[in-house]
């Protein structure tokens, strides 16, 4: 049976029905708690650093050269993940998969329990999924697995992430990227 | 832009999986042809539907793939559904469809279109409504024949099956005389109710009744019927591809069923009006078709 996250078995497996919502203009949170950007940068770092096979899961609003601001955030997210010494499997697009995805390589927003559990993924960072479809995935990630989830996100975040960035763009992104250097030399990873 | 959705930004090239790099490289988007894309490049093509989860057999995925393969520009392409077997698709297929609310397709399209040519007055955007019979035209009857009326500059196919196949078997307005399903045991009491003609006679410029059982022709007609609907008005397909699975046949005998009924009730029957006429040897002049 594999971990099970704060959610499982709750008929409501939405962070909304414990009180938590998404952080005001400015903030972040971690959990239930609303932060400055900084504190959740440095949270997000540790976490990425200290966990089991950390995973950055990039979606399609970055996976593909659409505009300039896409093309810019590529670049950044490669370098975040060799900052994080992470992984990355693409959330490349929505579509449902028959007769199954293949969770060594790929991550669908229907079903990214499955990707988690066999990569036995114990943080993760999604970034570029549209609003509708991360809402999905981390509601299904917080009820069935013990993932430490984190939202990148342009707009105004996720409470059903564990950590949640709002608007957050390329300048954002140079931003997390040099306070994770910073928490990398101070744990010596 | 619409196409760059597909392009892969190289810092990720390696992490994507060989499918998806198809899909960029492979399949005929209509700025990377030299001829108008159509059915001959199926078997070598990228296909923008691979996966369902119909039927084994169902005609439906087969008619879908020739419809996609027939779209004049498939990245500026929308798509419109409604829910019914053939819903059961559309989430598979590789560019941008809208599911809308049982019925409501044809306004869902209609409203579509018109913001699409508001907010790319220098693009041409093709809108196409794909529906079951239940859908276009049984319970949402009013909203299809209500955009032939307005002349909206969309196109209607209508997947024929005659039955409510994914409610398990009711008879609608499509059903022929007498059919007994599994839910209409004492048979349907009066006529198929013949769409094309209404189509018609609400203003299509262009109408067809056809199965699916030969894919040029399905290609040439969904090519023809959208190209129509960019510059004269509604055009509508009427489309028969049977639900094997309420009329008791096996996975292997959908394409015996349309040969069949195409000497019988879906015997090829075409409209086209002056104008559009007039527009397809132009079409043809151009080399679009
Ligand atoms: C507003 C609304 N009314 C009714 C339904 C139930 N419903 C789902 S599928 C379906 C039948 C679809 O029949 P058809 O359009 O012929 O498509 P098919 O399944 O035969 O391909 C119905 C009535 C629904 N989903 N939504
Ligand atoms: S029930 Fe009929 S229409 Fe629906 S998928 Fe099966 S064969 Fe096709
Ligand atoms: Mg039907």
């Amino acid at each position: 049976m594999a971990n099970q996250g704060p959610a499982y078995y709750s008929p409501y497996p939405a962070a909304t029905y414990d009180g938590v919502i998404t952080p005001p203009e400015g903030k972040a949170l971690l959990l239930t708690d609303v932060v400055d950007e900084e504190v959740a940068m440095r949270e997000i770092a540790k976490v990425m650093l200290t966990s089991d096979n950390a995973t950055i899961f990039p979606g399609p609003q970055v996976l593909y050269a659409w505009n300039e601001e896409a093309k810019k955030k590529a670049t950044l997210i490669k370098e975040m993940a060799e900052v994080l010494n992470a992984k990355m499997i693409p959330m490349y697009d929505y579509r449902p998969k028959y007769p199954k995805i293949d969770p060594e390589v790929e991550i669908n927003p229907n079903h990214p329990n499955l990707t988690i559990w066999h990569n036995d993924i114990k943080a993760a960072i999604f970034v570029g999924v549209h609003c509708h479809y991360a809402n999905v995935a981390l509601k299904i990630v917080r009820a069935e697995t013990d993932c430490y989830t984190v939202a990148i996100c342009g707009l105004s975040g996720h409470e059903d992430a564990m950590a949640t960035l709002r608007d957050q763009h390329s300048h954002e992104m140079e931003k997390f990227i040099a306070i994770a250097k910073e928490v990398k030399a101070e744990l010596g990873k | 832009m619409a196409l760059d959705i597909y392009k892969i930004n190289p810092e990720f090239r390696d992490i994507m999986p060989q499918e998806i790099i198809d899909l960029e490289e492979k399949a005929t988007w209509s700025v990377k042809m030299e001829k108008a894309r159509g059915i001959k490049e199926l078997p070598q093509s990228k296909e923008l539907l691979e996966e369902h989860s119909l039927c084994a057999g169902c005609p439906e995925a087969a008619a879908l793939r020739y419809v996609l393969s027939a779209l004049p520009v498939p990245e500026e392409t929308v798509i419109v559904n409604s829910t019914g077997c053939t819903s059961l698709m559309f989430p598979h297929i590789a560019l941008h469809t809208v599911h809308s609310l049982f019925g409501n397709q044809n306004a869902v399209a209609s409203g579509i279109k018109r913001v699409l040519e508001w907010r790319f007055p220098d693009k041409q955007k093709d809108v196409v409504v794909l529906a079951g019979d239940g859908a276009t035209v049984d319970i949402g009857l009013d909203y299809t024949l209500q955009s032939f009326f307005r002349q909206e500059k969309i196109t209607t196919i209508c997947f024929d099956n005659e039955v409510y196949a994914n409610t398990g078997g009711q008879e609608s307005g499509m059903t022929a005389k007498g059919q007994v399903f599994k839910m209409a045991p004492t048979g349907k009491k009066f006529e198929k109710v013949p769409m094309w003609e209404l189509a018609k006679t609400s203003g299509c410029h262009y109408s067809v009744n056809l199965t699916a059982s030969a894919p040029k022709q399905v290609a040439k007609v969904v090519r023809e019927a959208i190209l129509i609907a960019r510059e004269i008005g509604p055009t509508y397909i009427n489309l028969y591809t049977p639900c094997i699975l309420e009329i008791g046949l096996s996975a292997n005998e959908g394409l015996g069923e349309m040969k069949d009924q195409d000497k019988g009730r879906f015997e090829f029957y075409k409209h086209v009006s002056p104008e559009a006429e007039a527009y397809l040897a132009k079409c043809k002049e151009e080399g679009l078709l």
